[in-house]
């Protein structure tokens, strides 16, 4: 085991994963040399050089594009897109391309062993561009997985596993734990099952479901209303796509109450296709309609960024509110 | 319809002409010759031969002070970040001569389109401090409502587009835009700034390809500085720069040295005529280098030595204009010192008025989403603010305020 932060152990796991396979290759801009904005890939290149850990043009599109052929080649692409605000003008690359080369192929060819790492989210008064939280588009689509690690230990075991799922991933990092999350993590390889959600803390009166950096604020909310006497279940989602329904709708049955929190606007976010799932699943063990508590519909602000926020006191009231439903 | 099929024709009559080989014979990559437009010497003088722009010494003055409130603005408001009292900032330390240069060769109905480095541009064109401040502070003031980070301006008054974080995105943009001015008969251009690293997104491709096509006035103006953020520009190309693509699209291209103002104001002014006189794009590609960090989010000692840094410091644009200035006698010393207290002084004093200013209040979470606010966000609005009033110590900026 060491300490580390969950840039520390997503470099880790890169540089695992490089150490035992050649055709494992790590690019995007400022990847190289200067290790990524985050540096995430720091030290890299000195170990593998330039030619498997390198920076590219500043094209998103080409980024994926690029990673999309070495994957149908027989690489194994990890590309690096510096922020999830940024990650649309590849959009048709992976929405199109990505996500159905083995399926309109019937199987001849596949892009099964990319992996996309981008940060996500907000809370660093980033406004509009770099606070975005667009796992909701990405999931719209069949044919893509999708995961977002919560801190250091997760973040290693699942980058690990969907480097070497053979599926297009889009791994989500929430970039402000980047630094901000420190944590006991094993030096040596393992792997954290993609498609499993995460049972972090079981209860009795309501179960509360999120993903990446929101858990966080979940969990605080979870404490305050533990003083009031209502007994959380807290659910970590870890892969948005395809997501563990029997693990929610379990504990759903058991708890009879569900919220579900994500940093993305309301409207069409991924709490709603869970919302809908699992009222389907669950129609006569709920106590209560599911709570959402997401961003606004609106942009990412700047200034009334601590207005915008699920914050754990909207969380909080939204227990309170399925409680005395 | 009579110029466009004349033109195809043209073109026709250009592939008959091609010599006929028997043999493969490729021609090389690097084949264009680019020609570097310089005009003044680091010096003060001018390069015999030289054709100035047309320029008088109030002018020339309005330019130099414009060069000179960038400098100071850049110096106090990266030391505010320091201080933690704006989040971010970025400056343009070492190619300020390319935005305020452009900016004066135009006329003030022509439409600035521009990445985020050239708020040189702004200046020159009257944008108060005020504005500045308040923009970076997002306080309530702020023309843009405290809604994107620090040195994202924008005025329509003054025809400067506000600034849009993904990059490369308002180069198909300014095709457009110039092509409705160009409809509409209006004495007006577009000027279309970005990076030689935005240059790579396919918004590069597009945007000039479409203007091109469409013979659309606009001025794509690339500030290649050697640098998007760590990466240096031979690993974004391997091209000969960005003029070469001017080439690739039929565009007319011009290289010039970016730190040499009266070379950016020459290339700006036939740039423009031209533009307007044909109604076709021209690319101008200035060269520079960004001496400061990318933004104070970055330490640029991770990718490069002081020695190259020290290289650059030889090549200052304002230091070069101060030069010609004093030959000119258009300028003195005295001048200069008072100035530079003044602008030093007045920066400070902007700083401390617009962080006092209140944030934007609330209700501004939900406007101009769209032109109304619709009745789900209204409600979104309304469950808002009796959360805020229930827990006022959690949102001390909104709290009091609650209209
Ligand atoms: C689409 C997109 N990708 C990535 C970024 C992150 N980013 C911001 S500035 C920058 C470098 C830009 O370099 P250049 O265009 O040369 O302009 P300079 O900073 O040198 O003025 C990058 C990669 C972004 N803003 N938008
Ligand atoms: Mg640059």
């Amino acid at each position: 085991m060491a300490q580390m932060n969950l840039l520390q152990a997503i470099n880790n796991a890169l540089d695992i994963v490089m150490a035992e396979n050649d055709s494992a290759l790590c690019f995007g801009e400022d990847v190289g040399h200067f290790g990524g904005v985050f540096r995430a890939t720091s030290g890299l290149q000195e170990k593998y050089g330039k030619a498997r850990c390198f920076n590219t043009p500043l094209v998103e599109q080409g980024i994926i594009g690029f990673a999309n052929g070495l994957a149908a080649q027989g690489s194994t692409p990890i590309a690096e897109i510096q922020f999830a605000d940024y990650i649309f003008p590849a959009f048709d690359q992976i929405v199109n391309e990505s996500a159905k080369f083995r399926y309109r192929s019937g199987n001849e060819f596949n892009v099964g062993k990319l992996t996309i790492r981008t940060p996500y989210g907000g809370g660093i008064a980033g406004g509009l561009y770099h606070s975005q939280s667009p796992e909701a588009y990405f999931a719209h689509t069949p044919g893509l997985k999708i995961v977002v690690p919560r801190n250091p230990y997760q973040a290693k075991g699942l980058l690990l596993a969907s480097i070497r799922d053979d599926n297009p991933v889009v791994f989500f990092e929430p970039k402000r734990l980047y630094r901000a999350s420190v944590g006991e993590v094993p030096v040596e390889d393992y792997q954290l099952p993609l498609g499993k959600a995460d049972i972090m803390q079981t209860g009795t009166d309501i179960t509360l479901l999120a993903w990446g950096a929101q858990l966080e604020i979940v969990e605080k909310a979870a404490d305050k209303a533990s003083a009031d006497g209502i007994s959380c279940e807290i659910i970590d989602l870890r892969t948005i796509l395809p997501w563990d329904v029997d693990t929610v709708a379990n504990s759903v049955r058991k708890t009879g109450r569900l919220l579900v929190s994500q940093e993305a606007p309301l409207t069409a976010g991924f709490a709603s296709e869970i919302a809908a799932t699992i009222q389907q699943e669950c129609f006569l063990h709920l106590e209560s309609p599911i709570e959402r508590v997401c961003g606004f519909d609106t942009p990412y602000p700047l200034s009334l960024e601590k207005e915008y926020v699920a914050d754990h006191l909207k969380i909080y009231e939204a227990i309170k509110r399925s409680i005395n439903y | 319809m009579q110029g466009l099929q004349q033109e195809k024709a043209m073109n026709t009559e250009i592939y008959k002409e091609s010599q006929v080989v028997h043999t493969p014979t490729f021609i090389d990559g690097h084949s264009v010759e680019i020609p570097i437009l310089k005009i003044l010497k680091e010096d003060g003088t001018v390069y015999s031969g030289a054709e100035l722009p047309e320029i008088d010494q109030v002018k020339a003055t309005k330019v130099y002070k414009a060069l000179a409130f960038h400098r100071v603005l850049d110096e106090r408001m990266v030391a505010a970040q320091r201080q933690g009292r704006v989040s971010f900032y970025m400056a343009a330390l070492g190619e300020e001569a390319a935005s305020v240069g452009g900016a004066a060769g135009l006329e003030d109905q022509d439409m600035i389109m521009a990445q985020y480095r050239e708020q040189g541009a702004l200046i020159y064109r009257g944008f108060s401090l005020e504005n500045l401040m308040n923009q970076m502070f997002s306080n309530e003031k702020d023309l843009g409502k405290g809604r994107q980070m620090p040195i994202h301006y924008g005025s329509s008054e003054l025809n400067y587009m506000t600034i849009s974080s993904p990059l490369g995105t308002q180069i198909p943009q300014a095709a457009g835009y110039a092509y409705g001015q160009k409809l509409q008969g209006k004495d007006a251009v577009t000027i279309c700034y970005f990076g030689e690293g935005a240059a790579s997104e396919g918004d590069f491709h597009a945007g000039l390809n479409m203007a091109a096509v469409h013979r659309a006035p606009v001025i794509f103006f690339c500030r290649n500085n050697g640098y998007a953020i760590s990466t240096p520009s031979d690993e974004q190309y391997v091209g000969n720069g960005i003029a070469s693509r001017g080439v690739g699209y039929g565009i007319k291209t011009i290289r010039i040295d970016g730190n040499d103002i009266l070379a950016v104001l020459k290339a700006t002014q036939t740039a423009r005529s031209y533009a307007l006189a044909e109604q076709k794009p021209v690319i101008i590609e200035a060269m520079s280098y960004r001496l400061g960090a990318h933004s104070t989010s970055d330490d640029p000692s991770g990718y490069r030595t002081k020695e190259e840094e020290e290289k650059w410091h030889m090549h200052d644009p304002i230091l070069r204009m101060k030069n010609w200035m004093l030959a000119q006698k258009w300028w003195d010393e005295t001048q200069e010192t008072e100035l530079y207290e003044k602008l030093r002084e007045q920066v400070l004093a902007a700083v401390k008025v617009a962080e006092k200013i209140d944030k934007p209040p609330v209700e501004d979470l939900v406007t101009d989403v769209y032109d109304q606010v619709p009745a789900h966000l209204q409600k979104q609005l309304d469950e808002l603010k009796v959360h805020i009033k229930k827990y006022p110590e959690a949102y001390p900026f909104t709290a009091g305020r609650i209209k």
